[in-house]
């Protein structure tokens, strides 16, 4: 018998009881609308993690100082500042595979131009921090080396900290003070929005490391230093050599605990990632769960359809139907249910993820390959839990079943 | 000419637990070509389990059947299906046509299940040419719910013929008519048999086998009597002797 017929009769059949086939489907329509939806949303959450991972740079290393406790107060990474300048020197001189190093100052200043004044993020840093951050100037220029060795009080100035002291006015060569020492400010950064952890990362004043230590905080000592690679696979080399050099440099001995801590860009972006997939893992076993009694469903309903159709199963097979005929049919029955059951799902996750989309604001996108794996996993499902009721139909003996009643 | 059906020491057993029943034993008999045969039989003297085997639905424990020379005595249940589908047609008591579906559609079903290759637009038309030769091509289109009992049976008729089998089979056939309707189908397979085709009918009702033109009688799974049907009736006659028919 041809496939096309096995078909029209398949329809014909769950046409005929469509409030049964619907409500059938349902279970099927919420597996796979709520996995549709679910992957939508992760999906969407994780497009919104990388892009803020790769708002921290490229092939970045951070180091961070060691902390220290006194009185038994631990101070937090940085603090100590067990990193000096010539660590920094050093990687730059000796670690291979590193193509900027940035030592790092920070420390909360309130600036003020004319009368307005604003408390910021003060970050000392090198002219490596514009390229290693991928932070581009809006206008204006990043200081020079030459300006750092000078110390000259120079800065750049973020979006948000620009806008609180100017408005809409171009700050590029106006002065501003920090500590009442005064600065010009020689470039206006792009906007880089919300860091992995929510902050505003524009709310920021930069200043050359040198100029920071000797005219802001007095400091001889980092709180970090921040060093990029020249490729992502030379990344985890470069962090070996890094530790293994500021071992040697600080004299820690062999088993004694760094009084530094080097972070690679992946292992950041790792930790970021790590919820959501718990998360994903989560929520898809539940669809996993819904999916399963759709297919239970589709089951019952079938085994109902054959003990219903045993007459009409009997005349196919006096006629001349073979077993794997009816096996087909009730099998195709079954797929059509779960096939159709898949595409309303996928309409339905679809739409609930667009809705979620425009009312929450919650990033979401479907990926092509999730509605090919939902339509298709709903097919196997109607052919998993179709298989027994076909099975049982086709093995039925003709002359008992004609003269069911 | 080779016999259509022939019965060789032919034995069927049912075994329900440590009872065994005969339901036919050592049945020889034979239907040659063009013939119109009435099996019948109180219940329980193995007419059922006869036309069953007849039909191909079952198989004898012992003995062989040799059906349009083919010996299907051995044959696997695939095999028994296609010899079902090519040789066989099958009128039942109760009309067994699958509901909310065409007429058409229901004589077209034998067509479905030959593993022959032919266009729909093929199929139709054989399927059209056999309710017409029953004379309800004007009803193609029709659900059984929207026929009489009388073309429903017709219809069944016509799925029976679609397939040009060598042997008709009827299984009390007028079971569930009214007498008139009976004698109607009585006509239908008359007119049949006169073109040759050949008829085995299980019935219970004597003035129905009369119709036929020879009698075999059953009694606890042996045949007692077999014989040619001395004054046959015929259909048109007894039709023509009755009221005129209503309007349809």
């Amino acid at each position: 018998m041809k496939l096309a017929a096995t078909l029209r009769i398949a329809v014909r059949a769950l046409r005929r009881n469509k409030m049964r086939s619907v409500l059938t489907m349902l279970g099927i329509i919420i597996g796979v609308g709520a996995v549709i939806a679910i992957v939508g949303l992760t999906s969407g959450a994780q497009a919104q993690v990388q892009a803020q991972i790769s708002s921290l740079g490229k092939n970045m290393i951070l180091i961070f100082s060691g902390s220290t406790t006194s009185s038994g107060v631990r101070t937090g990474w940085g603090a100590a500042g067990t990193l000096k300048i010539e660590d920094a020197e050093a990687i730059e001189r000796e670690v291979p595979g590193v193509v900027g190093v940035s030592p790092e100052i920070r420390s909360t200043a309130q600036v003020a131009a004319g009368n307005q004044n604003w408390t910021t993020q003060l970050l000392g840093e090198g002219p490596d921090y514009f390229e290693m951050r991928q932070w581009a100037l809006a206008g204006g220029a990043i200081f020079t080396d030459q300006e750092v060795r000078a110390a000259s009080k120079v800065a750049v100035i973020g979006r948000t900290t620009a806008t609180q002291l100017f408005g809409s006015a171009d700050p590029v060569g106006q002065m501003i003070r920090v500590k009442n020492v005064p600065f010009l400010i020689t470039g206006l950064l792009k906007p880089k929005g919300m860091s992995l952890m929510g902050s505003d990362q524009d709310d920021v004043l930069i200043v050359p490391y040198t100029t920071a230590m000797k005219r802001l905080t007095g400091d001889v000592k980092l709180r970090g230093i921040n060093v990029q690679g020249a490729s992502d696979e030379a990344l985890p080399r470069a962090q070996q050599q890094i530790t293994a050099l500021l071992r040697q440099r600080h004299r820690i001995a062999a088993g004694m605990d760094d009084d530094f801590t080097v972070r690679g860009q992946q292992e950041i972006a790792e930790m970021a990632s790590a919820t959501a997939k718990i998360l994903t893992s989560l929520l898809g076993a539940v669809a996993g769960v819904s999916l399963l009694v759709g297919g239970i469903g589709i089951m019952n309903i079938m085994l109902v359809s054959v003990t219903e159709r045993t007459r009409e199963i009997g005349i196919r097979l006096a006629v001349g139907a073979h077993g794997r005929d009816i096996l087909l049919q009730f099998l195709i029955e079954a797929v059509t249910l779960s096939a159709v059951g898949g595409v309303l799902g996928i309409l339905l996750g679809l739409g609930t993820s667009e809705i979620l989309a425009r009312t929450a604001g919650w990033p979401t996108h479907v990926p092509v390959m999730a509605v090919v794996v939902s339509f298709c996993f709903s097919g196997v499902i109607g052919v998993v839990f179709g298989l027994y009721p076909a099975w049982k139909a086709a093995s039925l003996d003709p002359i008992d079943a004609l003269r069911y009643e | 000419m080779a016999a259509v059906i022939r019965f060789d020491a032919l034995s069927k057993t049912y075994s329900s637990g440590d009872v065994e029943v005969h339901a036919v034993r050592e049945v020889s008999f034979e239907v040659q070509p063009g013939e119109f045969v009435a099996i019948m039989g109180a219940s329980g003297s193995g007419k059922s389990t006869m036309m069953n085997i007849l039909g191909c639905l079952d198989q004898p424990t012992r003995g062989r059947y040799l059906l349009d020379d083919i010996d299907v005595s051995q044959l696997g249940r695939d095999a028994l299906a296609d010899i079902r589908n090519q040789k066989i047609g099958f009128v039942f008591q109760g009309f067994n046509l699958l509901s909310r579906t065409s007429a058409l559609e229901n004589v077209e079903l034998p067509l479905m299940y030959a593993r022959t290759q032919q266009s729909a637009k093929a199929l139709h038309a054989r399927a059209l040419t056999a309710l017409e030769t029953v004379g309800l091509g004007k009803r193609a289109g029709h659900h059984p719910n929207q026929l009489s009992g009388g073309q429903q049976q017709r219809v069944a008729i016509a799925r029976a013929l679609v397939n040009e089998p060598a042997l008709l089979l009827a299984d009390e056939p007028t079971g569930n008519l009214d007498s008139r309707t009976s004698i109607e189908i009585m006509d239908t397979f008359q007119t049949l048999n006169d073109r040759g085709m050949t008829i085995v009918m299980v019935t219970h009702e004597h003035d129905i086998a009369l119709f036929t033109k020879r009698n075999v009688v059953m009694r606890d799974g042996v045949i007692v009597s077999d014989i040619l049907v001395p004054k046959r009736s015929v259909a048109r006659d007894e039709l023509a002797r009755l009221e005129p028919a209503p309007v349809p």
